[in-house]
């Protein structure tokens, strides 16, 4: 048996991921955090917020949610459904810096939880970063011009 | 003393038995088929520990001490225990063994530890370099999580060929005395990594099936195996009673 054959005959074994139900789950779940996010930034808009800082408070109200769901064991239950629909907003990113700050607690507080935190955000700094950087100096070259 | 036999057959003369084993497992693997034959069971993830990789040490003490006891053995007639786990360092038997004070020799086989600590203590065992040894392996679902895949509280989905790492362990003690009804182990063949080019990290049971193994002079030729069915069935026809890929 060559690479090819058992490729395949692994492909008609395998078990495959429920991609439609998947994708409506995440839908509806992403959609809820939008729709709650939109709530959010309504009430914050009866606040003598201004328009920038209402965006800040929505984002970090979603934040501190997800922390506190993760730190509480609820968030990966929820996730374990909604799949893209948790990951693809902000509360993707904050369960990912706090799922390993709670993982690593047991490795010491600086060594551990603080040296691990980033594990899984890291790549997203760098690059999220990286990328800005690039869409800047386009931006800020496009203005010279 | 142990013979070889075609290209790397090892024919057990004496056959080791097996005189006493038990397993530790945790609350989802006593749930599952098997749950009835399991000595010890632990509904506390952490088994009363402070974190998931003393739980495992855990686990490995409390398996090899309850197969001592069924072997009417003391720790002091072991003389040499086989062991490993899924950790940085074997840190999960290490530190067992530092507890047990046994000789130790520490194994890292990934899946095929159980097989190779066999393997290994059915041959010292029958070349006479020991008595009574001792074949453990170890692994917990939260530290092999941590160690191989995502911290337990990523909310992230599981693909369904996803393995899941067993929260247990086995011991087995292999001696030179003969006990009725025991299991004996006869011949021992290690095999050759075979990489058939499975990529997917989420499907590793597809990467790992694949071994090389090769029975000859016991069928015509070279065989190459490729599934775990095929493996036993090739390996009950030809009385071999274990084999570890490496």
């Amino acid at each position: 048996m060559n690479n090819t054959d058992y490729k395949n005959l692994v492909h008609s074994t395998t078990p495959k991921s429920p991609n439609l139900k998947n994708c409506i789950k995440a839908f509806v779940f992403g959609g809820s955090i939008c729709c709650f996010g939109q709530v959010l930034k309504t009430l914050y808009g009866l606040t003598e917020l201004n328009e920038d800082e209402i965006k800040l408070a929505v984002s970090t109200t979603l934040i501190v949610i997800t922390a506190i769901l993760t730190g509480a064991g609820v968030f990966d239950n929820i996730a374990k459904h909604a799949g893209a629909g948790t990951a693809v907003p902000i509360t993707g990113f904050a369960n990912s810096v706090v799922s390993p700050a709670v993982e690593f607690k047991s490795e010491g507080f600086i060594l551990g939880m603080g040296a691990k935190m980033f594990n899984l955000a890291g790549p997203v700094i760098v690059f999220g970063c990286s990328a800005a950087s690039v869409y800047g100096l386009i931006y800020w070259i496009t203005q010279i011009i | 003393m142990p013979e070889i036999k075609g290209f790397n057959t090892v024919v057990l003369k004496n056959k080791p038995s097996i005189i006493g084993y038990a397993a530790a497992v945790g609350k989802k693997e006593a749930e599952g088929p098997l749950g009835e034959y399991f000595d010890k069971i632990y509904q506390d993830e952490f088994c009363g520990e402070k974190t998931f990789e003393k739980a495992e040490t855990h686990l490995q003490k409390a398996a090899i001490e309850t197969a001592l006891k069924k072997a009417k053995l003391s720790k002091t007639d072991i003389q040499c225990a086989f062991a490993g786990d899924l950790l940085n360092q074997c840190i999960g038997s290490s530190f067992g063994m530092r507890d047990l004070q046994l000789p130790f020799a520490g194994l890292y086989g990934a899946c095929s530890t159980m097989a190779l600590s066999l393997a290994l203590a059915g041959i010292l065992v029958d070349s006479g370099a020991a008595k009574n040894t001792v074949a453990a392996a170890s692994s917990h679902f939260c530290s092999a999580e941590r160690q191989y895949r995502y911290p337990l509280e990523y909310g992230g989905q599981r693909s369904p060929a996803a393995q899941w790492t067993v929260t247990g362990a086995g011991c087995a003690v292999v001696s030179d005395q003969k006990a009725e009804n025991a299991p004996q182990i006869e011949k021992v063949i290690i095999g050759a990594v075979r990489d058939l080019g499975i990529t997917d990290i989420n499907n590793m049971g597809a990467a790992m099936a694949p071994v090389n193994v090769k029975l000859r002079p016991y069928t015509k030729g070279m065989v190459f195996l490729h599934n775990q069915f095929q493996e036993r069935r090739h390996i009950k026809q030809n009385e071999c009673n274990i084999y570890t890929s490496a």
